[in-house]
């Protein structure tokens, strides 16, 4: 048996307050990115994250610093809660050299190997039978570190899925599969996409341990994935959690949203995760309105110094177009 | 294996699992998985005996699930290992080249240098064993195409036995393509195994008449259709060009420059091939060099047949590249 290595710790003020920080961070952050799309500062494809803040916050507290996290091209949220600085994602975004990426991936291709964040994948799936082998890296080196991949139920239609949780239960790996439920694969509806559309059933078919999360409740998806966690480190096996969420924002910005009604999405946000945690927080005594506005005021400030970081930034010499094709010698 | 003063007499499968069992030797973060590698001792035999010799942890049979296993060898890359993956032959290389291409040649340049994947995908190939359609593929140009990706051909047994070896070295993806029909071809090699290098094409046989430019199943022929025309006094030179990318075209540009005239020979089929390439460059680079348009040889555009006769008429053979160098030489 491997031994236990975490930094899940009780939820109290301090934790709380952090968790609180990068929900909001994220969705201001988001914001921002919007806003700068629209100005065309940022280009290419925009996938916002807002309405599923607590399902990348309430899982990447679980992890260590050693975890590996491999996300999808709806990643900000996954890069921001790893502890990415804000100012090197804009910056990315801006597609600037001082950008996580050197500017070479954008929105959709955030990557610190620092952090042992892996991407920013935009193929779906794809990243799946990745994450998996860093898995059975880790298993050849005996590692006690895990490998945390979040991607979309679109993606759990596609066969690499399928490829990815057989190898995982196969080699019996330590990977915790994450598939954040939004409900729309684009703007496909999971009923169109799936035959079984309580995604944690198909981890039965590999013998891998699944269960489902409201994913809207930052309490909720904490308290599944540090579970989840904990029984990947300590059985060194897979392990999928499926969050049920929701995406309040388009697809990407070129997305009219003819496929959804608008009443479902203000349903939804009666939902919002954020105001939610607000008031477990407020009941807890642990927050008061004014420390929330002050939050706020925080936050807004990191984000205007992140666009003024990327403003500043530099754009990649023409001479230096082929780069990073072949590893320089 | 025979042994003759320094050199032993090989066969091109044998050359390819001491390749194998070197790189599992000196590493301990090479393992080696593919289908059928361990239990079967692999498809052709190549990786016969390994299982027994290093353990399941470093011979990993693995499921059909050619995009799964190579993906998982390119995060396994990503994070300290240096995997050989077998991909069983080329004909189901279209399964994993998602991750080929859009993973293991682009991760490095996505995260703007910080990832490497050094992962070697080996897989069988070329036409020849009366396999039809869907088993006689040769489309090692599809790989060469892609930036980001080093593409091999073993053609010769030197090949076989190094490549390999210098191919883990490296901190990028590495494609090697291996040609069922020679596995069991003998040669004679040098006995001390010498880093090979996968960087340049190889001049195998020195001429001045014209030049012969090929790679894979198309060396062993197109030297012996050197000899035979050796014997009625025409003198070709032929260049073995091993890495398919990135191309070394100091090497034949050089030969192209010395001989003035060229052939270029290949199974693969003939539109947005190797030899369009290879003609193309000696086109821009060295035009005024030639005495004569540069003439290809290349597999017929057609799937490939079953019956012998038509499969042997859909690539090129020895009295082809022979009949194709007089044809040439006369024209002068």
């Amino acid at each position: 048996m491997l031994p236990l290595v975490t930094m899940q710790k009780p939820m109290d003020a301090k934790k709380g307050l952090l968790l609180l920080y990068q929900m909001l961070l994220i969705r201001r952050f988001e914001e921002k990115a919007a806003e700068q799309y629209t100005k065309a500062k940022i280009r290419g494809f925009l996938h916002l994250y807002i309405g599923e803040e607590a399902v990348a916050v309430g899982v990447i507290q679980a992890l260590t610093d050693e975890d590996n996290v491999l996300s999808t091209y709806r990643e900000h949220g996954h890069a921001l809660a790893r502890g990415i600085d804000p100012d090197v994602i804009m910056a990315e975004m801006y597609g600037k050299v001082e950008g996580c990426s050197r500017g070479r991936g954008g929105s959709m291709h955030l990557f610190d190997a620092s952090k042992k964040f892996y991407g920013g994948n935009a193929i779906v799936a794809s990243h799946l039978p990745i994450a998996v082998g860093m898995a059975l890296a880790s298993k050849k080196q005996k590692k006690t570190n895990i490998t945390c991949c979040f991607f979309g139920e679109g993606a759990a239609a596609e066969g690499e899925f399928h490829e990815a949780m057989n190898l995982a239960a196969l080699w019996k790996v330590p990977v915790l599969f994450v598939c954040e439920n939004n409900l729309y694969a684009m703007g496909t509806p999971i009923e169109y996409s799936h035959s079984v559309t309580e995604l944690e059933k198909k981890g039965a078919a590999y013998g891998i341990e699944a269960a489902a999360v409201d994913g809207m409740d930052l309490l909720a998806v904490m308290q599944a994935a540090n579970s989840a966690v904990e029984k990947v480190r300590i059985s060194g096996k897979p392990y999928l959690l499926v969050c049920n969420t929701y995406r309040f924002r388009a697809h990407s910005m070129f997305d009219a949203e003819l496929y959804r009604d608008k009443n479902e999405v203000e349903e939804w946000k009666k939902r919002d995760p954020i105001p939610q945690f607000e008031q477990f927080l407020l009941q807890q005594q642990w927050i008061t309105d004014q420390e929330i506005a002050a939050f706020e005021d925080k936050i807004e400030a990191k984000i205007e110094k992140a666009v003024a970081f990327a403003e500043a930034g530099t754009w990649e010499p023409l001479n230096q177009l082929t780069k990073f094709v072949y590893s320089e010698k | 294996m025979e042994k003759n003063n320094d050199k032993i007499t090989i066969t091109y499968r044998e050359a390819l699992r001491q390749g194998i069992r070197d790189a599992l030797q000196n590493d301990e973060r090479v393992f080696l998985m593919g289908e059928d590698v361990g239990r079967y001792g692999g498809a052709f035999a190549v990786s016969k005996g390994l299982l027994q010799e290093f353990g399941a942890d470093r011979i990993m049979d693995v499921p059909l699930s050619e995009s799964g296993f190579v993906g998982a060898g390119i995060g396994a890359a990503m994070t300290g290992m240096k995997p050989i993956v077998e991909v069983m032959t080329i004909n189901f290389g279209l399964l994993p080249m998602d991750q080929i291409i859009n993973n293991a040649a682009t991760l490095q340049h996505m995260s703007g240098g910080q990832l490497q994947i050094p992962i070697v995908i080996r897989m069988g190939c070329g036409i020849g064993r009366q396999l039809a359609a869907q088993h006689s593929h040769s489309w090692e140009p599809f790989y060469a195409h892609v930036p980001g990706l080093i593409v091999l051909s073993v053609g010769t047994h030197e090949d076989a036995r190094g490549m390999l070896r210098t191919a883990l070295q490296s901190p990028d993806p590495v494609v090697i393509f291996e040609y069922t029909s020679m596995l069991n071809l003998e040669k004679e090699i040098p006995e001390n195994s010498a880093a090979v290098n996968i960087t340049e094409a190889k001049v195998l046989r020195t001429g001045k008449d014209l030049s012969i430019i090929t790679y894979g199943t198309g060396v062993y022929k197109c030297l012996e259709a050197a000899a035979e025309l050796a014997t009625v006094g025409i003198d070709a030179e032929v260049i073995d060009l091993r890495v398919l990318r990135p191309l070394d075209e100091k090497t034949f540009l050089a030969s192209v420059a010395k001989t003035h005239r060229v052939l270029v020979v290949e199974d693969a089929w003939r539109s947005i091939s190797i030899s369009s390439e290879i003609s193309a460059r000696i086109m821009e680079k060295v035009f005024y060099d030639l005495d004569a348009p540069v003439q290809r040889l290349c597999g017929v555009e057609v799937p490939i047949p079953y019956p012998l006769h038509l499969e042997e008429a859909s690539v090129p053979q020895k009295n082809d590249i022979i009949n194709a160098v007089k044809k040439m030489i006369r024209h002068d």
